[in-house]
């Protein structure tokens, strides 16, 4: 389990306990947090629960992404170097204490 | 005008299934679709990855379903009207009326919404100041490439549309291309031939740069591009094309007064009508307790709702439950000689 921090566009914290196996993208939706869409359930091929990781060393500690996250992320609204998808960041007691930004919208 | 039994919005899997069982039990469809292609997701996201959990067929992949359902509504006929989208519904003495974006028109008792997560357009430029130019100089597709002759063109983008357009227009216009990092997404060939191009200077190729701000008087006379760290480049521009991908919108079936949860429909189970009598939900785009986004869902769903158009589309037959294995009926609709 791991407390992760989801921070809106415009500022607005939430946070939720999210079980470890689950993603940090279902951990929002289940929490009906808004500002991640996940059109695609998980696929990977929507990028729509874009988020941004602003903090260097949590960027660097997360798993590395898998082949064809970045070239999800090339579709995302306003991609920057610390982009992550959140539905391939699977929740794990290493996660404790994650924070993740929402980019301005979606779609 | 065209009259028919029953609309089906989406030409995905759920739609093109729901389709051959309104066949089977005498129904005529018409099937609308925005994209130029039929398969919805199946076609435009994973054409070739196998898919491992369709009922009786151990592997297959996306563009193989998506044929062989094609093949399995053959026998009927149905008209398919592609790159179009339904834009809006109406209610008139009990039947409804469907208009879409290129003024076609149906007349109909029934609509089968098989949207997935609703239809798919370019992703475009985040940026404000770019949308008084979009359809004009700012570009998401190409219709006549003649227009870029002996111009500057500014393309965005790392995937197969961004450097197939970039080498093609290279030829006879004035290329950039920009994307946002080092590495493409596009075929080995394409990106090898784009670094050629770079290197003997035929074309200009920036990475680690994305789009700020465009200038112009009227018509566009430059793009700004910026960099992670802050700095920034104008570059002269008579258009500009973005390849993002496409993303999912739910689009104009927001605007039909349907109940909405989230972005799905909720329906019943017992035929997937929706809260307006003669509008169906089915597919990923519907929603009730336990519903899984799985295509063997959309097929089932689409089964139910085909029954549930034949009450509103033969008011005064009554629907009788035949097998295909065993009715002749059937097998006149299918065409099929024993
Ligand atoms: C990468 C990936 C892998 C998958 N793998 C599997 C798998 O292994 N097994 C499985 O069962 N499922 C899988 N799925 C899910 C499966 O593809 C979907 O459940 C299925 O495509 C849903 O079908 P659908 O017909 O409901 O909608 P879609 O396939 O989304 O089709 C909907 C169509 O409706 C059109 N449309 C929407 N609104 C309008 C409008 N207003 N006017 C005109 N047209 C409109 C859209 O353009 C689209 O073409 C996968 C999905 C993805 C993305
Ligand atoms: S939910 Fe679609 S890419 Fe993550």
């Amino acid at each position: 389990m791991a407390k992760i921090k989801y921070i809106e566009f415009n500022g607005t914290e939430h946070e939720a306990d999210v079980a470890n196996g689950l993603s940090v993208m279902e951990g929002a939706v289940q929490n009906n947090i808004p500002g991640i869409d996940a059109d695609c359930g998980g696929g990977m091929s929507c990028a729509t629960c874009h988020v941004y990781i602003n903090d260097d060393e949590w960027f660097r500690k997360l798993p590395e992404k898998e082949m064809g996250e970045d070239d999800m992320l090339d579709q995302a609204f306003e991609p920057k170097s610390n982009s992550r998808l959140s539905c391939q960041l699977i929740v794990s007691d290493d996660l404790d204490g994650l924070t993740v930004h929402m980019p301005e919208k979606q779609v | 005008m065209i009259k028919t039994d029953v609309v089906i919005i989406g030409a995905g899997p759920t739609g093109l299934f729901c389709a051959h069982q309104l066949g089977i039990i005498g129904l005529k469809c018409e099937i609308v679709d925005n994209l130029d292609k039929i398969g919805g997701q199946c076609i435009e996201l994973y054409p070739d990855k196998p898919i491992y959990d369709i009922p009786a067929v151990p592997k297959c992949t996306g563009e193989e379903l998506t044929n062989n359902l094609i093949e399995q509504i053959k026998p009927f006929n149905f008209n398919f009207h592609l790159s179009d989208r339904v834009q809006e519904l109406k209610n008139e003495n009990n039947k409804w009326l469907v208009k879409t974006l290129n003024g076609k028109e149906f007349e109909t008792p029934n609509i089968v919404i098989a949207g997935g997560v609703g239809s798919f357009e370019p992703r475009k430029f985040p940026t404000k100041s770019v949308e008084k130019y979009d359809g004009k100089s700012v570009l998401y597709s190409i219709k006549d490439k003649t227009i870029f002759k002996d111009k500057s063109v500014i393309i965005f983008g790392g995937g197969d549309s961004a450097l197939d357009w970039a080498i093609e227009l290279s030829n006879s216009s004035k290329v950039t291309l920009v994307h946002r990092r080092d590495e493409f997404r596009g075929a080995p060939a394409s990106v090898q031939k784009i670094k050629e191009l770079s290197d003997n200077k035929t074309i200009d190729l920036i990475t680690k740069y994305s789009i700020k701000d465009v200038k112009g008087n009227g018509s566009l006379e430059s793009v700004e591009i910026k960099s992670e760290s802050g700095e920034s480049k104008v570059i002269k521009a008579d258009y500009v094309l973005g390849f993002f991908g496409l993303i999912m919108q739910l689009g104009p079936i927001a605007d039909w007064g349907l109940n909405l949860d989230k972005k799905t429909i909720p329906v019943n189970t017992e035929n997937f009508e929706t809260n307006k009598k003669g509008i169906f939900a089915i597919g990923d785009i519907c929603t009730y307790p336990g519903k899984l986004k799985l295509i063997l869902s959309g097929f089932h769903e689409g089964a139910l709702a085909a029954r549930g158009c034949f009450k509103y589309a033969r008011p005064d037959e009554k629907y009788r439950f035949e097998f295909t294995t065993a009715s002749n009926t059937i097998k006149d609709r299918l065409g099929v000689k024993e």
